[in-house]
């Protein structure tokens, strides 16, 4: 089994000795500060940033556009993939619309969307809610189909209205798929609103990297990177935090499998 | 005795019932199918796989529209989905979002009949099925059979005058078959509801039904039709009578006429 104390201890003696690596070649083979910086480099100005208060900014605007972006593309998304889903006609006259857009990398379009919507906010949260559309629509059609075949004869055979299936049955039964495509949506985003930054913007986190590169602030970049994996992370985890609330019942494997044990002894 | 009743007063009748699949020339499923089923009476229908068994209990479920002929229920043509039917699919088809008691309240929900009023005869009926304790669990926390008992009183809680079970018991094992043979006997018996059950199993239609209803396949077509004049309550013990294996065996012999056992 892995895990334990004892593992975990490793897994931390693990990322030590590889900055103990990374320091030591740098300063052994004196690789230029503009190429690849000290993990010290990187701290200092990691911490640098947050002292003179640059990063804060930076950080609200950039998580800001993500978060907007996530829930307009999302409510769309979960809005157009229920109408696909539950109709056919639809389905039939918006297909090649969805399956050119699925084939097109999004962040393609991140320059059109400059010029249509300006440097400030609102090309960001456009290119945010374009990039998280996807994955969740996708997850939204295939989610309301998976009800199975005796779950809806079950409804039916109560007399349930079409409204009542989906309410009662399509919709719940959904959720995994919807929460699964939100998790996607949800980095989707925030890669969307870098993107977006990257091509131009007045302020965000991508702009800075893009400063940053301009002035060969090497360290600084890393420290922003850094700074994005952390944002990264606690975005998925909001999305993994709602979802283990809403989703209690979707670990059933998980539990019949301690009902089984339990039986068995 | 109970069978002394046999068909006191019709509650479904099946006049020359067809189903056919795809076109005119499709595949034929059913067949001039007639039967009249008796208030308060359990009818076990047996018949090899693809004999149109399910098919029949989809129409008289409403779920499926017959091809001719048709079936009446209290007089009137089963033409779609209706609240005065109960089924009991294969498999317990729990939601796993719903506890018990709400997998139970289902049908109240459905068809706005008022949790207030329904939840008192829920847990009577999760407590004549022995459910006692666990309304609050969810189906995934329950064992094959109990979610299949939770699936019965789910079909009971809106006071149907028709079950409907379509195999019900085959994906259980043997034991907690037999012992649901023997729940769902007390349950029918204190009910009173008609009840069309449909098994793969001789010995369980035998053990359960006032008559059985052998189907012949491709297309289905009602076969023999045996009485089953064994007293009420049946134990398990009845299986290893003569009488039982007698009928076991006429069913049987029926079967194979048909073509059905492989």
């Amino acid at each position: 089994m892995i895990g334990g104390p004892r593992n975990f201890a490793l897994r931390l003696l693990l990322i030590a000795a590889f900055l103990l690596v990374w320091e030591g070649i740098v300063r052994l083979f004196q690789i230029p500060m503009f190429i690849l910086p000290t993990p010290t480099n990187v701290f200092i100005a990691f911490y640098r940033g947050f002292e003179s208060s640059l990063y804060i900014d930076h950080i609200w605007i950039t998580v800001g556009e993500t978060l907007i972006g996530f829930v307009l593309g999302t409510a769309l998304a979960f809005l157009l993939g229920t109408a696909i889903a539950l109709s056919r006609p639809v389905e039939y006259f918006l297909y090649p619309f969805v399956v050119m857009f699925q084939a097109m990398p999004k962040v393609a379009l991140a320059p059109l969307i400059i010029v249509w919507f300006g440097l400030g906010l609102t090309s960001k949260v456009v290119n945010a809610a374009l990039v998280a559309f996807f994955p969740l629509m996708v997850n939204t059609i295939v989610g309301l189909r998976s009800a199975e075949e005796d779950k809806v004869n079950l409804m039916k055979s109560l007399a349930a209205s079409k409204a009542q299936i989906f309410w009662m049955l399509q919709l719940p039964n959904a959720m995994p798929y919807i929460f699964a495509g939100l998790e996607i949506a949800m980095i989707f985003a925030l890669i969307g609103a870098i993107v977006a930054e990257f091509v131009g913007a007045q302020a965000g986190l991508g702009m800075l990297i893009q400063s940053m590169n301009f002035t060969m602030d090497v360290a600084g970049q890393f420290s922003v990177l850094l700074l994005l994996s952390m944002i990264g992370l606690a975005l998925n985890w909001i999305v993994i935090a709602v979802r283990r609330r809403v989703l209690f019942w979707d670990a059933s494997q998980k539990f019949n499998d301690e009902a089984a044990k339990k039986e068995a002894t | 005795m109970q069978n002394a009743r046999a068909v006191a007063r019709e509650i479904i009748a099946i006049r020359h019932l067809s189903k056919t699949y795809g076109r005119a020339d499709g595949v034929v499923a059913l067949s001039d199918i007639d039967c009249a089923i008796g208030d308060g009476e359990f009818l076990s229908i047996v018949g090899p796989s693809g004999c149109g068994k399910s098919t029949l209990l989809k129409i008289l479920a409403g779920l499926m529209p017959a091809s001719g002929g048709d079936a009446l229920l209290n007089g009137t043509p089963i033409a779609g989905p209706r609240q005065d039917i109960g089924v009991v699919f294969q498999s317990p088809v729990l939601f796993p979002w719903r506890s018990v008691l709400g997998n139970v309240l289902l049908p109240v929900d459905v068809q706005r009949l008022g949790r207030e009023k329904m939840t008192q005869r829920a847990l009577d009926l999760l407590a004549l099925v022995g459910l006692t304790g666990f309304e609050q669990r969810y189906p995934w926390e329950l064992s094959g059979g109990m979610q299949q008992r939770a699936a019965l009183v789910r079909a009971l809680i809106h006071d149907p005058a028709l079950l409907l079970m379509d195999e019900p018991f085959g994906a259980l094992d043997a034991l907690t078959r037999e012992q649901m043979n023997v729940e769902l006997q007390r349950i029918w018996m204190e009910s009173r509801k008609t009840v069309v059950f449909i098994t793969h199993s001789t010995s369980e239609a035998v053990f359960l039904g006032d008559r059985v209803m052998v189907m012949t396949p491709r297309p289905g077509k009602v076969g023999d039709l045996f009485e089953v004049d064994l007293p009420r309550p049946r134990s398990l013990d009845v299986m290893t009578t003569e009488k039982f294996g007698v009928y076991v065996r006429r069913i049987r012999k029926s079967l194979n006429a048909g073509g059905g056992l492989e």
